[in-house]
């Protein structure tokens, strides 16, 4: 791994120039997720200033960027409907305490368990969320609103064509809110959502009752947010690990994730994680270091401060434009071939885990279901055992445990055996526990009562081991 | 003579003729080292993470790619390294022959259509314009 010198100086002007690049891109993104989460815009963008500023010192992987996400925002949009804006913050910090904890406890190792079906579940249903967070905001609006959206997408999709350096989500904010402010047009803007306060995040605590009631709210959610501002934030450190041909410190991320929530809820910002799609925006840009992350974080603070009162006069169908890119973005689109091609059992939990994502509008539960699902799978899976028989070779196949020890047993119970004396052969299998050896036994008994001889080859040698210690008990049958 | 062949490789049948055609030219002498390069475009990186079951797995994915040409090479018995690049096709194959001074660069085409061109722009145009050697294009 790099120095430190080396992760925030090693590659100033790139990490200049794509930290720009980001916060530009960000903006709109912090807007539209404060409006999912049901609060002022300022509070994701505060979240976004904050939570990349502090991630840029106290992160894992330099050159990730981290800010208000969708994921997080869906997630805490029914804590903020049913108790408010403190209860939110009060939420954050105690996710970032959370967060802090599985750092240190090395929880970033649990990441490997969960499958990859159950990550791309994931994505689909956050890409299939923030759509449908969009639908209300054009839907039977108004035509100029259908138009706008429509214009928005076809400027993000055609721009990036001829315009590489000005993100093109940037040049639709741009023109077309100049278009609607001076041609006059009626449409909804982001003013009529929230306010845009011109200021710098001031320290506050949080105004919720210190009671165990309060924690017994906030706690649920706290807990969700934890695991999926994580799960996101390990899933992009991979992505940015692989884009730059580097490794990064997942337990550092972890905790880093939970100081910069932490600080972050008492600056008035929403929880946050890292973002798969600003994270690689700012790779391709030439973002490498930690100050790419730092200089998103001061500069989108900048843009507020210096442009708030136009921020209120975006039109919202631009806005929604962006955010059905976004969405586009995120989805996996390799999905519908991995549907048909993947196993059977890894598609149902992919499936399985979107489609109760978007029926409980939890990523978390979404992610803890398709786990679980996944490994009742895998369960079945490694207790069928299958004995292949060759004239007088037995070959058992699969592993040999409690769970598969009844259908080893099965099959010699019904095999309709002719032969003196047998070979049961062992080498693609493995004998784990006490279950496993007394399966044995018991159909080395099973032959020996219908007159017939067994002989063991191709144990392996823990498999052998575990027969030895419980070999005294067929001897002194 | 040429010591330093750089063989652009993506998993295509192209890829594989343009191997076969830096077979012939590595064997005019026994120095020349070929230098399979496949390059793990940044657009595909959230899919290709997404989908692989470890960084293991991912990295032998990559070396799949480079197998059917990496077989024309072994079969000629010519001296050849795979090196894995990270970002996009064209740029980084530029960046790496020009930084590395490789001495020629061979390159499969394509065949794309002139409106596909025009719309993705095709690596091999682009990497012949710029690198700072010979470049044969194999069709």
């Amino acid at each position: 791994m790099q120095t430190l010198k080396q992760q925030w100086l090693g590659n100033i002007r790139g990490d200049i120039l794509s930290g720009i690049v980001v916060a530009l891109a960000l903006i709109p993104e912090a807007i539209a997720f404060s409006i999912i989460a049901g609060v002022d815009p300022m509070v994701g963008l505060y979240a976004s200033f904050c939570i990349a500023v502090i991630i840029a010192f106290v992160g894992g992987r330099p050159g990730m960027i981290s800010a208000a996400t969708g994921a997080m925002a869906l997630l805490m949009a029914p804590l903020v409907r049913e108790y408010g804006l403190d209860y939110l913050l009060a939420a954050t910090i105690l996710t970032g305490i959370i967060q802090i904890l599985f750092g240190i406890f090395k929880i970033a190792k649990i990441m490997k368990f969960i499958p990859n079906a159950v990550m791309i579940g994931f994505v689909n249903a956050l890409a299939i969320l923030i759509f449908m967070a969009q639908v209300p905001h054009f839907l039977g609006i108004s035509t100029m609103t259908y138009l706008f959206v429509a214009i928005t997408l076809i400027i993000v999709y055609t721009l990036p064509r001829f315009v590489k350096v000005i993100p093109a989500p940037l040049i639709a904010i741009v023109s077309l809110t100049a278009i609607a402010i001076f041609g006059g047009v009626e449409l909804h803007t982001v003013g009529d959502l929230g306010n845009i306060s011109q200021s710098l995040p001031a320290f506050l605590i949080p105004d919720v009752p210190i009671s165990l009631e309060t924690l017994q709210i906030i706690f649920p959610y706290s807990l969700a947010l934890a695991i999926v501002g994580l799960l996101e934030s390990l899933l992009t450190a991979r992505i940015v690990d692989d884009m730059t041909a580097t490794e990064s410190d997942k337990n550092k991320e972890a905790r880093g994730q939970g100081i910069a929530n932490f600080i972050n809820g008492f600056f008035g910002g929403m929880a946050g994680c890292a973002m798969i799609g600003q994270s690689v925006i700012n790779v391709k840009s030439g973002g490498r270091g930690r100050l790419s992350t730092l200089i998103a974080g001061l500069f989108l603070m900048f843009l507020i401060l210096v442009l708030g009162n136009l921020v209120v006069q975006i039109p919202m169908p631009v806005l929604v434009g962006i955010m059905i890119m976004v969405s586009i973005g995120t989805f996996d689109w390799g999905s519908f071939k991995y549907l048909v091609k993947a196993p059977r059992t890894d598609a149902i939990v992919m499936l399985t885990t979107v489609v109760i994502v978007v029926w409980t509008h939890d990523l978390s539960k979404g992610v803890i279901a398709g786990v679980l699902l996944s490994a009742i799978f895998f369960v079945v899976k490694i207790s069928t055992v299958k004995v292949i028989k060759q004239d007088i070779h037995y070959i058992v196949e699969g592993q040999l445990f409690f769970a598969s020890a009844d259908s080893f047993i099965d099959y010699f119970k019904h095999a309709d055996i002719h032969e003196k004396s047998i070979i049961i052969n062992f080498s693609n299998s493995h004998i784990w526990d006490d279950s496993g050896v007394a399966a044995f036994i018991k159909v080395k008994e099973l032959l020996a009562e219908k007159g017939i001889k067994v002989e063991v080859t191709g144990l392996d040698a823990s498999s052998q081991q575990i027969m030895q210690k419980l070999d005294h008990m067929s001897s002194s049958h | 003579m040429y010591k330093h062949i750089l063989l652009a490789a993506d998993g295509s049948e192209n890829a594989v003729r343009a191997a076969k055609e830096a077979v012939k030219i590595a064997r005019l002498s026994t120095e020349t080292l070929v230098d399979i390069v496949y390059v793990a475009d940044f657009e595909k990186a959230k899919s290709d993470v997404l989908h692989a079951n470890s960084n293991d797995a991912l990295m032998l994915e990559r070396r799949k790619k480079v197998q059917n040409a990496e077989q024309v090479l072994r079969e000629a018995n010519v001296t050849y390294k795979v090196t894995i690049l990270h970002g996009s096709p064209g740029p980084e194959i530029i960046k790496y022959a020009n930084v590395n001074q490789v001495d020629l660069v061979v390159i499969g085409s394509r065949g794309l259509n002139k409106f596909q061109e025009m719309v993705i722009g095709s690596v091999s145009h682009k990497v012949m314009k710029r690198v700072q050697c010979p470049a044969v294009i194999v069709k």
